[in-house]
């Protein structure tokens, strides 16, 4: 009894580091040790529950020499793979974990199913059904994340099959059927695992229409999902520690996906029904065909940079992509040493997940104080002389504010238009992630600096020393 | 319906629970500055590995000689065990570069 006392209070301490731990993520200076302490409460939930649970049985050696084989096995490779991921394919790492954390609350679902079913119950099951709900989300997160993990891996291209709404309603609806008759019947093996095959594939259909520029919500939105089947699985067992982790990720998952549709100006609904690769086709009309770009040769960018009193960097995808953070540091430092004021403009969606940039340039070792979010920048904008737009589009649309057709009309943008001199470094006049066309880039005071975004940045800091 | 409700009664207090860490974590997260997005989402995702104690359970409960169940919840385990170590580890990578350097002056 004492023994299940201590278990008790360890999943008390466990839920504590959690919501402390999160807590702490919230805020730059309190972070990494918010971080370490919610690992600190995850290893005392995982050593109590192992020594505390229940009287060690000498019967079950198989068992906990599976246990700890597990452990080791998902220590070892969750390790090397977090170790040795790019800073740029940070976000598809995390959707490639989160996937893990569904597959695990799943896998208890189909085992407890198996109890289960030896079971008399009578009256409402409400095992039953955090059991169906355990496995629905599970899969759903599990098989959504991967699919996730490979568009941004870029080996699974976007593609919308014939009918995929209808189908996915379908699912859905072949989903609450499944679910609603085992409430009403009792469980059924068959139906158990038709449902979760149907999750499986409602999973992939679910993510598969989305475009990649919603990616960010998306692995948001099956983070949270992730965290409910955690919960779920905490009702199961009726464990705290489960049960505040699952929850708290549920829900503050919830609201990080708000905020992230927020910053982008639109619904939940309208990122996940996809309407954004109906309506964007037919916006691409604003580009009229006698628009010209002017482009500007590397040399006339280092002396426009170097003579330049204030210049703002608005860091985007490309890059990212490009491994271009370093070499961008390099630059601003140079314009630096000649008196230029260097800033960052970082939008909150600007790569493939919010805060993306901040992480890439961080790595590169820009301080803190040099990215500037963008309701700072935007009024100081107007007294800019150069904004250097890297491998960025839609977060500098001017669309976003002037052309009501556009499907990315109200979403609030860096308003670089307003600067003195724009600066575009891109690789080609393709569009944005969005899919629609940039009339910035036909703007007077635009000039496009053709190429790959570090080739031509370490060019251009080789030029700037010249000057 | 009354056996629905019979059962929300008896589960109150787990009712009360859900709804008041629902609202924790709404409160707790909220005023987020972005640049702390992605490691928070990061974060949030290695915390709900805590998923990996009820496959641990899974493990104990199930029977030496029920050969399905341990496969089944060895890989649990082991999934379970990627999404919290390969979470903390991957954001404590990201929060490593936001520490603050020595000014160079």
């Amino acid at each position: 009894m004492i023994s299940l006392n201590i278990l008790e209070i360890s999943y008390l301490i466990a839920s504590l580091t959690f919501i402390l731990g999160l807590k702490m993520l919230s805020h730059p200076d309190s972070a990494r040790k918010g971080n370490l302490l919610a690992a600190a409460g995850m290893g005392i939930a995982v050593v109590a529950t192992l020594v505390l649970y229940q009287d060690f049985d000498a019967t079950k050696g198989l068992n906990y020499g599976l246990i700890f084989l597990g452990l080791v096995v998902g220590t070892v490779i969750g390790t090397i793979m977090a170790k040795k991921v790019q800073m740029t394919a940070m976000p598809q790492m995390v959707s490639f974990f989160n996937g893990m954390g569904g597959a695990c609350a799943a896998l208890i679902a189909i085992i407890e199913f198996q109890h289960h079913q030896h079971l008399q119950i009578t009256g409402f099951d409400g095992e039953l059904l955090v059991m169906l709900l355990g496995l629905l989300i599970g899969s759903v997160s599990f098989s959504g994340s991967l699919i996730a993990y490979g568009k941004l891996e870029g080996k699974i291209k976007d593609r919308v099959l014939p009918m995929n709404q209808a189908v996915n309603m379908l699912l859905l609806l072949g989903i609450v059927i499944l679910i609603a008759f085992q409430m009403y019947a009792g469980s059924d093996p068959l139906m158990f695992y038709i449902l979760l095959g149907v999750a499986l594939i409602y999973g992939v259909l679910f993510v598969m229409p989305i475009g990649g520029a919603d990616m960010p919500v998306v692995i948001s939105l099956l983070n949270s999902f992730t965290g409910m089947a955690a919960a779920f699985g905490g009702f199961l067992y009726d464990n705290k520690a489960m049960l505040t982790g699952g929850i708290l990720v549920g829900s503050a998952g919830t609201i990080l996906t708000i905020l992230m549709c927020k910053a982008m100006n639109r619904s939940l609904t309208n990122v996940l029904l996809g309407a954004f690769g109906a309506t964007a086709a037919g916006a691409g009309k604003s580009a009229e065909g006698d628009q010209t770009v002017r482009e500007i040769s590397l040399s006339d960018t280092a002396v426009l940079l170097s003579y330049s009193q204030s210049v703002v960097i608005v860091p985007g995808y490309g890059l990212a992509v490009a491994q271009a953070q370093h070499i961008c540091h390099e630059l601003e430092k140079l314009l630096e040493e000649k008196g230029v004021e260097v800033n960052y403009a970082i939008h909150p969606v600007a790569g493939r997940m919010p805060g993306h940039m901040n992480v890439l340039l961080a790595e590169a070792d820009v301080p803190y104080e040099r990215l500037q979010e963008m309701e700072e920048i935007n009024p100081r904008l107007a007294n800019t002389d150069v904004v250097v737009v890297i491998g960025a589009n839609d977060v500098v649309n001017p669309a976003a504010k002037n052309d009501p057709a556009s499907p990315i009309y109200g979403m609030p943008i860096l308003e670089v238009d307003q600067a003195k001199n724009v600066i575009i470094m891109k690789r080609g006049m393709s569009s944005g992630y969005a899919g629609i066309e940039n009339e910035l880039f036909f703007y007077p005071k635009t000039r496009m600096l053709f190429g790959d975004a570090k080739n031509s940045l370490q060019k251009l800091a080789a030029e700037v020393k010249e000057v | 319906m009354e056996q629905l409700l019979n059962y929300i009664g008896q589960n109150m207090e787990m009712v009360y629970f859900l709804i008041l860490a629902i609202l924790l974590g709404v409160e707790v997260i909220s005023n987020v500055p972005a640049i702390l997005h992605t490691p928070l989402m990061s974060g949030a995702n290695a915390i709900h590995g805590v998923v990996v104690v009820g496959a641990i359970i899974v493990m104990l409960q199930a029977s030496p000689d029920n050969y399905a169940a341990l496969t089944v919840g060895f890989l649990a385990v082991v999934v379970g065990t990627l999404n919290v170590i390969g979470g903390f580890v991957v954001t404590d990578r990201m929060l490593e570069m936001f520490k603050k350097k020595p000014k160079k002056s």
